[in-house]
């Protein structure tokens, strides 16, 4: 496409807020005119981001398989800030777009496309557009739901872009209002209670969030561009950090820059990691010059090390708590089943589809290569707070007699395998496993995305016909519904994890990935397919099969809810069947990014 | 005694008696407002205007001086340093964006006086001369440079604030209000006077770059503070703690707004805790070494080193407190502008957090946080004062629904209290991340463990007060309004403009978050930044 990055990117991010300044515009009464309104600036934004999507296999080919490194993201941003220093006008092609924002705080406008956030832009999008269209049997106050839900959009799409840590962190807390309304206001019974939780929760996790932003912008980084300099390998980021330090003209250089903050990590752990190695050949022989050596690299890390072993680890754990309520992790999680229950329908579908992700996202963009060295030393915890998610809530899904609440549940037991995949790091000799345990996270996030966001949506369609939803009373909906009944199993049997279909090509994924982690984590994750088998199975039998005179005529599923559901369940079957539709674009930034943070805990 | 009295006092004062007369010019144009007032109302045939419209005029005039001071530089700085009229005022950016910044309340308090009507016309000439008068005081609080000039503008502002507070004379809680003020601030001006006395008694005195320097030398000298100066800064302190409502010394605030009008509460909480801020910034700082026309070089190092142990701990105690306290009584309130009085406490309690580090930064982010907070809080206030309008009752419980009866009204009372709980994008989360950066930055630099603390107690507060902010917002939204009472509200088209002018601001402020950084690091500029391997020395305790 010939449109420039810049208008591309602010597009896709600004697109649905000006469509909810439309629909403000339209008059009281006109509500039909507000839902189209809503849906055209959702499909808008849908086929914006695949021109993105267009954009960026195109820059994919530019680079090849040959250049695959500086196609990465961390390259691209240093060629364009190389540009920019030359004075030489930016690539309107390399999906990066940096301006300066708020001097007094260097705070940038900082976007940038990879694999990893493309494919959440797109799910994002999709999505979006598919609850704009269930959200149609939304009948009080039309207008304020639509222009909640498209800055809710907005939120989400600029968190998954930003670059540039303050600007994530407004898109992230942006969602944050909308959600209370549209749970508050649209939900079920305990809509109140269940909107301040989720308020309360995740406000509590932004300003944890918040903290460990502080901590990583007040680092000075000039010693970072004096080490750069006595590396000759490391010529474009010695560039770079000097330009920044010119520019600050003797005062300290402070950054929100993502990408250059993954820098000072890497580098970080990388000099832990020799201290660490130094120390103990050094204490297994105390030879003179073991001894020295010791010095030397304790000097080195004393003088260069911005991030210190201790330094990250807090700031690591102040990240994943506030990431891990939004995925959300055992035990910050209790926030979500009541969410979850009393949002409407479409709400459900976005936070199980796309707000769980954006925690999962945190970890892989910001709380793991900021912080590499303490998510290695972390990374048997993390997996464990994986596991746990795994198996509990399966279990507790097991448990649930309301449809949604065992829904959601599901999420979290699903959510798991994300956390556990992320977490499996294994040394430089053995990445690729953890590049499939990352892979598998990544693949299992959009899985999740598209089946959570379907059974929510199947789970509404029943509703609405019924009026509730004890899965003890339902029963027989496949002699009454047989088409809404098939599309229902396809979507369950999908999030099960049933081979063919995408639930099974990312849980298979990390639990490979697991297996060479530790075992046991990779025994209880697969064992636990017994258990997600035992509870989608027994709810299929519980509300599609056998007979119940109570349900006979109920209507078939009409042509809206199919609008919805078919595209979904396309896509369950085609993410199942063709993995590589995805992975083609996506797997090369997740392994990059795998690769780039195992080398620097690995001893050179 | 006085070291400025020596005997070229009266030759200086005489030389340089009309540059200080020019520099002080916005704040003789508020005296000749309130002399115009004066004269206006002797006329029969003008009884008929509302005298709102002739302080707003005066008001935007003397802005409009204080502009063209900030932009005219400052030429030749040894002209001003050391302050106007031998000392007494300060003649900085600092003192310049106070004379922007509250004229602006003012102003803003009496566009809201227009609009709302509250009090009518025939008080109105009244009301503009207290309203100016405090004006006048309140920028002075935060120009002086001498104790003696502070007690007098700390007393100048807060007279006419007790006439405020008492304004609606036929209201019962009204004159309650006034009455509980003048006792409690008369008390903290005799206790604050006490403190000025001791310290110019013990020094000789009461200029403050020279008590400073006294005061700093003396701790330095014994290693630790004595009790007679301990006790003297307590009581100053104290005193000003009582203009800003900081907690112990608030139990005023949430009377008088009770019995006040919403109109006189907004002036209050926002003006008079805006100049109270300012004083205290300036007097903390000045015993850092900060005062205008001090050259780097005479920002003295061993000041910094010999206060920050006493005055640091003590306003971050007090910050703490103020907030923490603030944000958790507020959550018990059933009437909506005692709601807000707590509130305006904890705000109180953020921007002290601002200037505990004792730094440049510190001070930059507290005067952000105060234009964000002139436009947030008036905001509120005029919501209150709209809605009091329409259905007499500032009650909680007669909020319910109201998103439904005055929609406006509802979506833009909650941008603001959004923007008070700190919810990004809103304006009001700008001004509290400075606060917060400020606080790890200082932490960072000095490695003072009281400063973090004092940062996680401004995030934990945070999320606190989002439970009584949105209790609000739930009552307004979430409710269903009583029982026939379900029309919409007659909501003027003024009222409408006014409120949706602020929104806009609070809405939309962070898009001139840059040149307003800029403003504000100008405004500290004469307060000395303190960065890098400067730790304060451990003194005997």
């Amino acid at each position: 496409m010939n449109i420039p990055d810049v208008w591309l990117l602010t597009l896709i991010i600004f697109v649905p807020s000006l469509f909810a300044l439309l629909v403000l515009l339209i008059p009281r009464g006109q509500e039909e005119w507000m839902r189209w309104t809503a849906l055209f600036g959702t499909l808008l934004t849908l086929v914006l981001t695949l021109f993105l999507l267009i954009d960026y296999l195109n820059l994919q080919d530019h680079y090849g398989t040959a250049h695959r490194d500086r196609a990465l993201l961390g390259a691209r941003a240093d060629e364009d800030l190389l540009l920019a220093a030359t004075h030489q006008p930016a690539r309107s092609d390399d999906l990066i777009v940096r301006i300066p924002w708020i001097e007094r705080f260097h705070i940038e406008y900082f976007l940038g496309v990879d694999g990893i956030s493309m494919s959440l832009v797109l799910l994002t999008s999709v999505v979006s557009f598919l609850a704009m269209i269930a959200s149609w049997n939304i009948e009080r106050y039309v207008k304020g739901y639509c222009v909640l839900f498209l800055i809710l959009e907005t939120g989400m799409l600029g968190t998954f872009l930003a670059l540039d840590l303050f600007l994530f962190y407004i898109f992230w807390e942006v969602m944050l209002l909308p959600m209370y309304f549209l749970i508050g206001i649209w939900g079920g019974p305990r809509r109140e209670y269940a909107a301040i939780k989720f308020f309360l929760y995740t406000l509590l996790g932004s300003v944890l969030i918040l903290l460990a932003i502080l901590g990583f912008y007040f680092t000075d980084l000039r010693p970072l561009a004096e080490y750069f300099k006595t590396h000759p390998q490391a010529q474009q980021e010695a560039q770079v950090l000097d330009r920044l330090v010119q520019r600050a003209r003797g005062a300290a250089v402070n950054t929100f820059d993502i990408l250059l903050l993954h820098k000072v990590g890497r580098e970080s752990a990388r000099l832990e990691a020799l201290y660490q190695e130094a120390k103990s050949s050094a204490e297994k022989t105390p030879s003179v010059e073991n001894q020295k050596k010791l010095e030397e690299v304790s000097a080195l890390r004393q003088k260069y090390q911005l991030f210190s072993r201790d330094f990250q680890v807090i700031m690591f754990i102040l990240l994943f708590i506030g990431f891990a309520i939004k995925v959300p992790v055992f035990p910050f999680h209790t926030w979500l089943p009541d969410a979850h229950v009393e949002a409407p329908t479409p709400i459900s579908m976005i936070l199980a589809g796309i707000l769980l992700k954006m925690g999962g996202y945190g970890l892989l963009r910001i709380a793991y290569p900021i912080c590499p060295w303490a998510a290695y030393e972390l990374a048997w915890w993390l997996g464990l707070f994986g596991v746990i998610n795994i198996v509990y809530g399966a279990f507790a899904a097991m448990a649930q007699s309301d449809f949604k609440k065992l829904v959601a549940y599901s999420s979290i037991s699903h959510m798991g395998y994300v956390v556990l995949g992320i977490a499996v790091w294994t040394g430089l000799d053995r990445f690729q496993y953890w590049s499939w345990g990352m892979n598998g996270a990544m693949y299992q996030m959009l899985a999740h995305g598209i089946t959570s966001a379907g059974m929510f949506f199947l789970v509404g369609v029943i509703y609405d016909r019924v009026h509730h939803r004890d899965l003890n009373a339902l029963g027989g909906l496949n002699n009454s519904m047989p088409l809404y009944s098939g599309l229902s199993a396809v979507i369950f049997f999908g999030a099960m994890g049933l081979p063919g279909l995408c639930g099974f090509v990312g849980e298979f994924f990390t639990v490979l990935g697991t297996w060479n982690f530790d075992r046991v984590y990779a025994f209880l994750a697969a064992m636990t397919v017994v258990v997600t088998a035992g509870y989608i199975l027994w709810t299929i039998q519980r509300v599609y099969l056998g007979n119940n005179p109570r349900y006979e005529g109920l209507p078939e599923i009409d042509a809206r809810e199919l609008t919805v559901a078919i595209p979904l369940v396309v896509l369950t079957v085609v993410l199942g069947v063709w993995p590589p539709l995805v992975l083609e674009w996506m797997e090369p930034s997740v392994t990059g990014l795998v690769r780039q943070l195992a080398a620097a805990v690995a001893i050179p | 005694m006085w070291a400025f009295i020596d005997k070229t006092y009266a030759d200086r004062l005489a030389e340089t008696l009309v540059i200080d007369l020019a520099a002080f010019a916005p704040e003789l144009l508020l005296c000749l407002g309130i002399v115009l007032v004066m004269i206006l109302r002797m006329f029969r045939g003008l009884a008929r205007i509302h005298y709102g419209i002739v302080g707003l005029v005066v008001l935007a005039l003397a802005m409009a001086l204080a502009w063209t001071q900030w932009q005219g530089d400052f030429a030749a700085p040894q002209l001003y340093a050391g302050g106007l009229f031998s000392g007494l005022i300060a003649y900085d950016y600092y003192t310049l964006f106070f004379r922007l910044l509250i004229p602006l309340a003012s102003i803003l308090v009496l566009a809201l006086v227009l609009v709302t009507g509250v009090p009518p016309r025939e008080d109105s000439a009244d009301f503009v001369l207290l309203l100016l008068g405090a004006t006048l005081g309140m920028v002075l609080m935060t120009s002086a440079q001498h104790l003696l000039m502070v007690y007098i503008a700390v007393e100048m502002a807060s007279l006419p604030s007790y006439g405020l507070a008492g304004f609606l004379k036929e209201k019962r809680e009204s004159s309650e209000a006034s009455l509980k003020y003048v006792v409690y601030g008369g008390a903290a001006s005799g206790v604050m006077l006490y403190g000025i006395s001791l310290l110019a008694g013990r020094f000789g005195t009461a200029y403050l770059p020279e008590l400073a320097n006294a005061f700093s030398a003396a701790v330095l000298a014994r290693g630790t503070v004595d009790h007679l100066l301990l006790l003297a800064t307590l009581l100053i302190l104290i005193g000003m703690a009582f203009k800003l409502a900081a907690v112990p010394f608030h139990f005023w605030c949430p009377d008088v707004f009770e019995g006040a009008s919403a109109e006189v509460a907004a002036f209050l909480s926002v003006a008079s805790k805006g100049a109270a801020l300012g004083l205290v910034g300036r007097f903390a700082l000045s015993f850092m070494g900060g005062y205008p026309g001090a050259s780097p070089l005479m920002w003295n190092l061993d000041h910094w080193r010999a206060m920050l142990p006493y005055l640091g701990p003590a306003l971050a105690l007090l910050a703490a407190l103020t907030a923490t306290f603030g944000n958790l009584a507020a959550y018990a309130q059933t009437n909506l502008k005692r709601l807000l009085a707590y509130s305006t406490i904890a705000h109180a309690g953020y921007m002290l957090m601002a200037v505990a580090p004792l730094t440049r930064e510190g001070l930059e982010a507290m005067l952000f946080y105060l234009i964000v907070y002139v436009f947030m809080n008036m905001g509120a206030f005029a919501v209150v004062a709209f809605i009091r309008n329409h259905i007499g009752s500032e009650d909680l419980k007669d909020y319910s629904g109201l998103a439904s009866r005055a929609p406006l009204l509802a979506i833009v009372m909650g941008i603001f209290l959004l923007s008070l709980v700190g919810v990004p994008p809103l304006f009001g989360f700008v001004a509290k991340y400075q606060v917060f950066a400020a606080l790890y930055d200082g932490w960072a630099t000095y490695q003072q463990p009281g400063l973090l603390a004092l940062l996680v107690i401004g995030l934990l507060n945070t999320v606190l007060s989002l439970f009584y902010y949105v209790k609000v917002l739930k009552v307004m939204v979430l409710e269903s309004p009583p029982e026939g009472q379900a029309g919409l509200l007659p909501v003027p088209l003024h009222q409408v403009w006014y409120a949706s002018l602020l929104a806009a601001v609070v809405g939309f402020g962070m898009l001139a978050w840059n040149p307003l950084a800029t403003g504000t690091q100008q405004g500290a500029s004469s307060f000395p930044p303190l960065k890098a391997s400067q730790k304060p020395i451990v003194l005997r305790p």
